[in-house]
């Protein structure tokens, strides 16, 4: 697993092959969302059509990988007994910022991610990437780790928003696919389906690749 | 290196962060302020043009100077002056007792045809929903809308902002029946009424039901204004 693979002190090209695993592992043996379970509420909420689900996933790509190299930063230094209210504290006043900023300098943009800005502080992956890599590991591999995860949550967060657009709507990004007699499923549009499809990916990924469950 | 286990070091690290964080916030909050608040009303206006379709105007701000007309009038029809139309906060108005409130209504002249556009607020499923809705010459016939929200779903409630056809439903609906006011229903069930009713959203019942409601609410509170015009 990543964590135990970028351990070592010496100094290593920037993107090494470890480095390069640290990206590419999120999106599938070390999948967020499939094999973390982690920032599911989040996936179940945003993923009822690929425009706004591949919004957020730029937005969590952005706060993951800064906030895990704030706190990669900071790691020596954070007392243990409050390192959680210190992780939150950073989390929590980097999303401020960018709302913030956002709302000055580009409106429009604010206006569309309005939502998820606030959501993006609750999402436990950004927690769970603090804790269990950068608390322990250098800025830069903290920072690629950021990317990768967030790149696994969107990757997933895109594959689950497409069926639900498509079945529910009968629509991707937007567009008309079905034609004209097709029903809408009204169940792919609550969040309920989104669980199951997450449930069908997991039980799919983990029939092709049976190391997966023994983990958890 | 200090005792990262001792209170001493936990208590002044947390202090001094709290410190930073707070003073980098504030300042980014206040620095910002003027700039936003700027943003909101070009956006307001925006809003404003939309409902007569106007919003593709290269310039927003000129084009609203020009051709909109602004005034404020109380629950009973009367003009209220010295009060600007855009600066009015409907959130705040809301709380005022009726007969207190300022009712903004901006009027648009296109070669004697006036439109009025009225603001709405009210609530959606999370939180505040509002709209403009522009009247034709009859102060009857719905000529167009533009909702916004602050906090609906996407793809669910926030398509009565971003799915134009939700809102081009309610071109041509009218408002009375019969010099009764009945407003426009957003109806999850068969259209029964074409003249007065549109389709809701699908798995947004919440918020279609909350369109509804802010129509009813707040376009009744200007029906002294519309029968003293007639």
């Amino acid at each position: 697993m990543a964590e135990t693979a970028t351990k070592q002190e010496e100094k290593e090209a920037l993107f090494s092959k470890n480095n390069r695993r640290l990206l590419t592992d999120p999106l599938d043996d070390n999948n967020p969302i499939t094999v973390q379970v982690l920032g599911i509420c989040s996936a179940l909420a945003v993923t009822v059509a690929i425009k706004p689900a591949f919004v957020m996933s730029i937005a969590v790509v952005a706060v993951t990988a800064f906030a895990n190299l704030a706190i990669s930063l900071m790691r020596n230094g954070i007392p243990p007994r409050v390192r959680m209210i210190v992780e939150l504290v950073v989390i929590a006043s980097l999303v401020i910022l960018v709302d913030q900023i956002l709302k000055a300098f580009s409106f429009d943009m604010w206006k569309q991610l309005s939502v998820y800005i606030g959501l993006i502080i609750t999402n436990c992956i950004v927690m769970g990437r603090l804790e269990a890599y950068a608390m322990a590991n250098k800025p830069w591999p903290s920072f690629l780790d950021g990317i990768g995860n967030g790149l696994g949550y969107g990757a997933l967060l895109i594959i689950v928003a497409a069926c639900r657009e498509l079945f529910g709507k009968g629509s991707l990004m937007g567009f008309q696919i079905m034609p004209d007699s097709y029903v809408g499923n009204g169940l792919m549009l609550l969040p309920a389906s989104a669980m199951f499809l997450i449930g069908i990916i997991i039980w799919i990924q983990r029939s092709r690749n049976t190391k997966l469950i023994d983990i958890s | 290196m200090p005792n990262l286990n001792s209170n001493n070091y936990t208590v002044i690290y947390v202090t001094i962060m709290t410190v930073i964080v707070a003073v980098c916030l504030a300042l980014a909050a206040t620095g910002l302020r003027e700039k936003q608040a700027y943003n909101v009303e070009l956006s307001n206006k925006k809003d404003i043009l939309k409902a007569v379709n106007l919003d593709d105007a290269p310039d927003i701000e000129a084009t609203f100077d020009q051709s909109i007309e602004k005034l404020v009038v109380d629950v009973n029809g009367n003009v209220v002056d010295g009060v600007d139309a855009l600066k009015i906060d409907l959130k705040k108005e809301s709380k005022k007792p009726v007969e207190e409130r300022n009712l903004p209504v901006f009027i648009y002249n296109n070669d004697g045809n006036k439109s009025y556009i009225l603001p709405v607020r009210g609530f959606g499923l999370w939180d505040a929903i509002w709209g403009y809705v522009a009247l034709g010459n009859d102060l009857n016939t719905v000529q167009g809308v533009a909702f916004d929200h602050t906090a609906e779903t996407p793809g669910l409630g926030a398509e009565i902002k971003d799915n134009p056809s939700f809102g081009k439903q309610f071109e041509g609906k009218k408002i009375f029946d019969e010099g009764e006011f009945v407003s426009v229903e957003v109806t999850k069930n068969a259209i029964t009424e074409p003249e007065h009713q549109v389709a809701s959203i699908s798995g947004a019942t919440m918020t279609s039901d909350g369109v509804s409601n802010m129509l009813k609410k707040d376009l009744g509170s200007y029906l002294a204004y519309i029968k003293s015009l007639k």
